[in-house]
């Protein structure tokens, strides 16, 4: 592979951008890997880079029935934060925004990783309260977050209104060190890595069935026919639950459509994310200037990757009370995509019923921001049969009642 | 947008006159069952990508629980239903093997 620089700008350049090479291989898929990992999204493709880097395993194969980070990698609103109440979310969390700080240099493609900055709005007494306390856990976590009054979040984000109609601004939750990230660079940016370590990246391949023999993973069914396997790792976001029955058990998730929208390009106006829970919406600029919108989910099982009008309308209402300047604002597009719910809204990363096959799904509305550390917990996951990152994250957690129980400390989708 | 109709007011009801209320027809495990068991009931959804069987309450309306059959694929609605059933009637089951001859839920035939 060749590296990226100022200097093959430079020499490209010069010769008319002849010598650019494929970032990524699509070889024809071979009888047998050590590894197949089942989905080329962000989580896939950062387990098998990790699983390379870290474990020296790069007999491996990523499956894809798309194409390569066009599911929820691509879709998301790109926040990068890490700012959790409970211990084993921060940890995770955490550690992949550290990693989002050194993935361009790591991977020697730009992921645009921006730390701007992300304010949580607390807008109810309630909020305040539980932002005070999420605040003081992640002074003990080692995660560097601060509690900020109305006055720290207007300089901060001038165009906000502090005096909103229904909820006024009371204070806010401040993490300096989040951003956001270009999405599709961190696929590609991976995929670059795993094929330049020899893995195979094979993407229009859809996994028809998984081999067992004797309780024991042996290969998979493709469109692209069948290939033999020591490990599987299904990172499949909204279709776990669909791979899992092909496996022969079942996981604690429901898919659920999450929608997100763009404005119109406008001058720059805010270089913060603004996260507001209480009215369900959040927003934040991104480099070509279009104001990036999400919100809530829908409230019934969907695989349409579409969703409701009347929950953008309710998004839009929201955004428009807390920042009146974008009332005007003209939406460019609008999309969904599936997340994978689980009871407790935190993610599985675990050892399953079938030996040799792990999962890594149910991360729900909080994906993107957790692909670097939740690929270096999965790959250690498989290599090792055990990391100090997902231990708290196993699916059997819901029948010994350990609940890594987000959805009660951040109130709505996190 | 979704539609529904109630089936007891008879409402054609969209989306933001409903609430979801999950998967439908639950058999429920108390205090003294496995854990396996209550686990299964608590957390364990069928989750397909295809017909979902499940209960919605016509809450900005009549405000009765009712059952839905609906493609989680395609947003199709087979019918809705009475929620004092503990398994979809026999014309929903038939209006649904119409589009999906190999339609199976849980342990129903």
């Amino acid at each position: 592979m060749k590296r990226y620089s100022a200097f093959a700008i430079a020499r490209e350049a010069l010769r008319f951008h002849s010598g650019w090479e494929r970032a990524w291989r699509s070889p024809a898929p071979k009888k047998r890997y050590d590894v197949i990992i089942v989905g080329a999204g962000g989580h896939g493709l950062a387990s098998a880079y990790y699983l390379g880097k870290n474990f020296g395993i790069t007999n491996v194969a990523v499956l894809e029935k798309g194409w390569l980070g066009g599911g929820n990698t691509g879709r998301n609103t790109t926040i990068i934060r890490s700012n959790y109440l409970q211990d084993p979310s921060a940890a995770i969390y955490e550690k992949a925004r550290s990693l989002y700080e050194t993935m361009s240099q790591d991977l020697n493609y730009n992921v645009m990783f921006s730390p701007r900055g992300v304010i949580m709005l607390a807008q109810t007494h309630h909020e305040v309260r539980g932002y005070q306390r999420t605040a003081y856990a992640n002074a003990l976590q080692g995660v560097e977050t601060q509690f900020i009054g109305p006055d720290k979040v207007k300089e901060l984000c001038p165009i906000i209104s502090l005096e909103g109609p229904r909820y006024p601004v009371l204070g806010g939750l401040w993490q300096p060190r989040g951003g956001t990230a270009r999405h599709d660079a961190v696929a590609w940016g991976y995929a670059r890595a795993c094929s330049d370590m020899g893995m195979d990246i094979i993407q229009q391949c859809e996994v028809t069935g998984i081999r067992k023999d004797g309780g024991k993973v042996t290969g998979v069914d493709t469109t692209k026919g069948a290939m033999d396997c020591g490990q599987l790792g299904l990172v499949v976001a909204g279709h776990s639950g669909v791979l899992a029955e092909m496996a022969g058990f079942r996981l604690p998730v429901e898919s659920l459509a999450l929608q997100a929208l763009v404005s119109e390009p406008v001058k720059p106006c805010m270089d913060v994310v603004v996260m507001a829970n209480t009215v369900h919406g959040y927003m934040s600029q991104s480099d070509k200037g279009e104001m990036v919108i999400g919100g809530g989910t829908d409230g019934f099982n969907n695989y349409t990757q579409r969703g409701s009008f009347h929950h953008i309308e309710e998004t839009v209402r929201a955004l428009i009370e807390t920042f009146p300047m974008i009332s005007r604002l003209k939406m460019l597009r609008q999309w969904g995509g599936i997340v994978d719910m689980t009871g407790d809204r935190s993610p599985i990363l675990s050892k399953t019923p079938v030996e040799g096959v792990f999962v890594n799904c149910g991360w729900g509305t909080g994906g993107f921001k957790s692909i670097p550390g939740s690929g270096w917990g999965m790959a250690e996951l498989m290599a090792k049969g055990h990391s100090p990152l997902t231990e708290e994250f196993s699916m059997y957690r819901f029948r010994e009642g350990k609940f890594i129980d987000e959805s009660v400390a951040a109130g709505v989708a996190h | 947008m979704l539609m529904l109709k109630c089936p007891y007011c008879g409402v054609m009801a969209d989306e933001t006159e409903l609430s979801a209320g999950g998967e439908a027809h639950l058999k429920r495990f108390g205090p003294q069952s496995s854990a396996e068991d209550f686990e299964g009931y608590l957390f364990a959804r069928e989750n397909p990508k295809g017909v979902h069987v499940e209960r919605w309450r016509h809450v900005n309306g009549c405000g009765k629980w009712f059952h839905a059959a609906r493609c989680t694929l395609t947003l199709e609605v087979f019918g809705t239903y009475s929620a004092q059933v503990t398994a979809p009637p026999q014309d929903i089951r038939d209006a649904i093997r119409a589009k999906h001859p190999d339609w199976r839920w849980r342990d129903m035939a």
